[in-house]
């Protein structure tokens, strides 16, 4: 089979898939949940095939919209070493993720709905990493956005999840609009939407006249990642989305939605770094972002909102990697472990939800690791890679980042090391409340391990969340997607990090040693999200719904008092006055048809 | 020998005779003559500038055609008009107008 083939089926399997369990399986749950996972095992042996074939090229479909010869969006695949490593990290989380959801979604209502919106979710995903142009991606960027929409909204009769999926979709559509102004304004320059022309368009005319507007192109278009991968300040939506079920916020953290920024920004990467103003602006807000979620995620209480911030403030780090405008490998390689371990540890936590009756409260908690071994070992595995400890995956790709920092951008470097020193703090914090110490209620008393479909998916996840940043793998992987400038790190950096790690385990071990029953330390501020939740609300409620309501006095009273009904009422009192002319005396009629021409003729000769 | 004035003084009151008709008799068919006489009265001014009008010496015809077509189009609305007073008085046993007043308000 040529590879083009391969790479269509890849990316079209799982929208049959959705399509046929919608129409035919609704009533069958093994079917429904058999096709969604014969799909994502398709497209993970499409997507090893790609990447052992080395799959290099435009694959062209069909010309999507086309206007003579300056104007033509085709719909083509673009497979080149950087969506190929992509499509390994999501065709390969997305079998387990979906085989997990077996034992997760057991006993929900909607079983059938749910998988068809995963694999809805993994099509529009395989279609923003093989997409070859902007358009394009920018069109399965929206797909994203409903199948999450539909994922995260999966209890929609609950308000709270309903309210999360809204708000998810709505601010997300917020970053999108930069995304489509930028968009437009590289086409302007360029005259195409292609990656391949985009990145060469440096030296275009008008970006070299203006470099002004090079840098607000490429800010336009960071704009749809800091929608999409949850960058401050629009980064609201991904603690809220925690309300849908656990494996769509796993798959939502990991490998497919939020991945999709940095993704974009690897993708666009040679014409981002080709302008100073704007690789500035995206360090500085990956690093504000990584800070910032990880103080957050010291003060969280649910079990899942503590991951959901570290999820922010590791995609930081990323989108700081992007900023330092070294090589596209630098964030990807940084995805390339995070989507791992965090998937990991969204699956334990979810197997603990499971345990613990869907009780979420780490509060609530406490005492688990022996009633939940593998539970325990396998969160422990996806903890220490994502605090970065020595010779777990997170380790190397955050070491090579601050490296790169410290040689490149100081300023970014030292925000960086502090939320370096965060992420093990509240990660022990995490590990120490929930599996530690004595059960702090029924449930947890009885707490259980999850049955196997669920356990052997965390162990396959373990082994790569240990592994995947090893230098052979990481060599596997990126040697063709840029270079690492990993023989620089100076010894400097190293021990920094390796003391930040420390410092945060050790302050956490100080404060929650023994696992209190509650939390010693409150800080309302970081509790309540730096009241930035609070302060969007107060934003929409003011402003949106003061202006609403002038425009439903405006509606109610000018446009619908003066203009519709004024203007009825004009008309029927018109035909009012006018009706009493219907005498039904011909002989009248001919005296006003006689008066009227009269009047003519008086007003021909008279009136000038 | 009369001027053209007089002859528009003698259709001016043909036309105020069959104006009077028309609003103030009430058989209709009285009103239906009366308008004829209307027409008449236009005819007979449109012969009498047809006379006057001497164009570089000639007499021009246009105003007498045009009579001749009023005549021949009187005489079918004529022929129509009568038909429908006809069925007229015979659905409605009467001619009066003031009997006619159904399409009033």
């Amino acid at each position: 089979m040529h590879l083009s083939t391969v790479a269509w089926i890849t990316l079209v399997a799982p929208l049959v898939a959705a399509g046929l369990i919608l129409l035919v399986t609704r009533t069958s749950k093994p079917l429904a949940a058999g096709l969604a996972i014969l799909s994502a095992l398709i497209t993970c042996a499409g997507g090893w095939a790609l990447f052992l074939g080395g799959a290099e090229g435009n694959f062209h479909g069909f010309d999507w919209i086309a206007f003579g010869k300056d104007f033509c969006i085709p719909f083509d695949l673009a497979l080149d070493p950087l969506s190929r490593t992509m499509l390994i990290v999501v065709t390969t989380i997305s079998p387990i993720v979906f085989i997990y959801s077996i034992g997760y979604m057991k006993e929900e209502e909607g079983f059938w709905r749910f998988f068809a919106g995963l694999a809805l979710f993994l099509f529009s995903m395989l279609g923003i990493v093989l997409a070859g142009n902007l358009v394009m991606m920018f069109i399965f960027w929206e797909l994203v956005g409903v199948s999450s929409y539909i994922l995260i909204g999966h209890y929609f009769s609950k308000e709270s999840a309903a309210d999360a999926a809204k708000q998810a979709f709505l601010v997300n559509r917020i970053g999108d609009f930069g995304f489509m102004l930028g968009i437009l304004l590289f086409w302007m320059a360029t005259g195409g939407f292609s990656f391949a022309g985009i990145n060469q368009s440096a030296g275009a005319e008008i970006f070299v006249k203006s470099p002004g507007l090079l840098a607000a192109a490429c800010v336009l278009i960071f704009c749809g990642t800091v929608g999409k991968s949850a960058q401050f300040p629009l980064h609201v939506w991904l603690p809220n989305s925690m309300e849908g079920p656990t494996p769509v916020s796993s798959l939502l953290h990991a490998a497919t939605m939020v991945a999709a920024g940095v993704y974009l920004l690897a993708r666009i990467f040679p014409i981002l770094s080709a302008s100073p103003q704007a690789s500035e602006i995206v360090a500085w807000t990956g690093a504000i972002t990584a800070l910032g979620a990880g103080i957050l995620a010291t003060q969280q209480d649910d079990i899942k909102g503590i991951l959901a911030y570290s999820t922010i403030s590791q995609l930081g780090y990323m989108v700081t990697a992007a900023g330092l405008a070294i090589s596209a490998a630098l964030p990807m390689f940084h995805l390339f472990t995070h989507a791992f371990f965090k998937c990991l540890l969204f699956l334990t936590a979810g197997s603990v939800i499971i345990g613990m009756h869907h009780q979420q409260d780490i509060w609530k908690m406490g005492g688990l690791a022996k009633k939940m071994p593998v539970t325990f070992v396998t969160y422990l595995c996806g903890m220490l890679a994502l605090s970065g400890c020595f010779f777990f995956s997170g380790h190397y790709s955050k070491d090579l980042i601050m490296a790169c920092a410290w040689e490149h951008h100081r300023g970014v470097f030292w925000v960086v090391v502090i939320a370096a020193a965060l992420t093990p703090f509240y990660m022990t914090r995490q590990a120490l409340v929930v599996f530690f110490g004595k059960p702090r209620s029924e449930h947890a008393e009885h707490a259980h391990e999850s049955p196997l479909v669920m356990i052997i998916p965390l162990i396959l996840l373990a082994i790569p969340a240990v592994c995947a940043g090893y230098r052979p793998v990481e060599h596997y992987f990126f040697h063709s997607v840029g270079s690492l400038a990993e023989p620089e790190i100076p010894h400097f950096v190293d021990i920094v990090f390796g003391a930040a790690f420390f410092l945060g385990v050790a302050l956490a071990f100080l404060i929650y040693r023994g696992a209190p029953a509650k939390d010693p330390v409150r800080i309302p501020f970081f509790h309540n999200r730096f009241y930035i939740d609070d302060f969007y609300f107060w934003i929409v409620r003011v402003i949106q719904g003061g202006f609403a309501s002038i425009c439903s006095f405006i509606d109610r009273w000018f446009i619908d008092g003066i203009l519709v009904r004024g203007s009825a009422a004009a008309v029927w009192s018109a035909g009012f006055a006018l009706r009493f002319l219907q005498v039904g005396n011909i002989q009248a009629y001919a005296f006003f048809f006689g008066a009227g021409v009269v009047g003519l003729i008086y007003i021909l000769l008279n009136v000038r | 020998m009369p001027t053209l004035a007089d002859y528009l003084i003698a259709s001016g009151l043909l036309f105020a005779v069959g104006l009077a008709g028309v609003m103030l008799r009430r058989s209709i068919i009285i009103i239906f003559m009366s308008l004829e006489m209307m027409l008449n009265a236009a005819n007979l001014s449109l012969v009498a500038f047809s006379r006057n009008n001497l164009v570089s010496g000639h007499q021009n015809f246009d105003a007498q055609v045009l009579v001749f077509f009023i005549i021949a189009v009187a005489a079918a609305e004529v022929a129509v008009g009568l038909a429908i007073i006809v069925s007229l008085y015979r659905a409605r046993q009467t001619t009066h107008v003031e009997d006619l007043d159904t399409l009033k308000f």
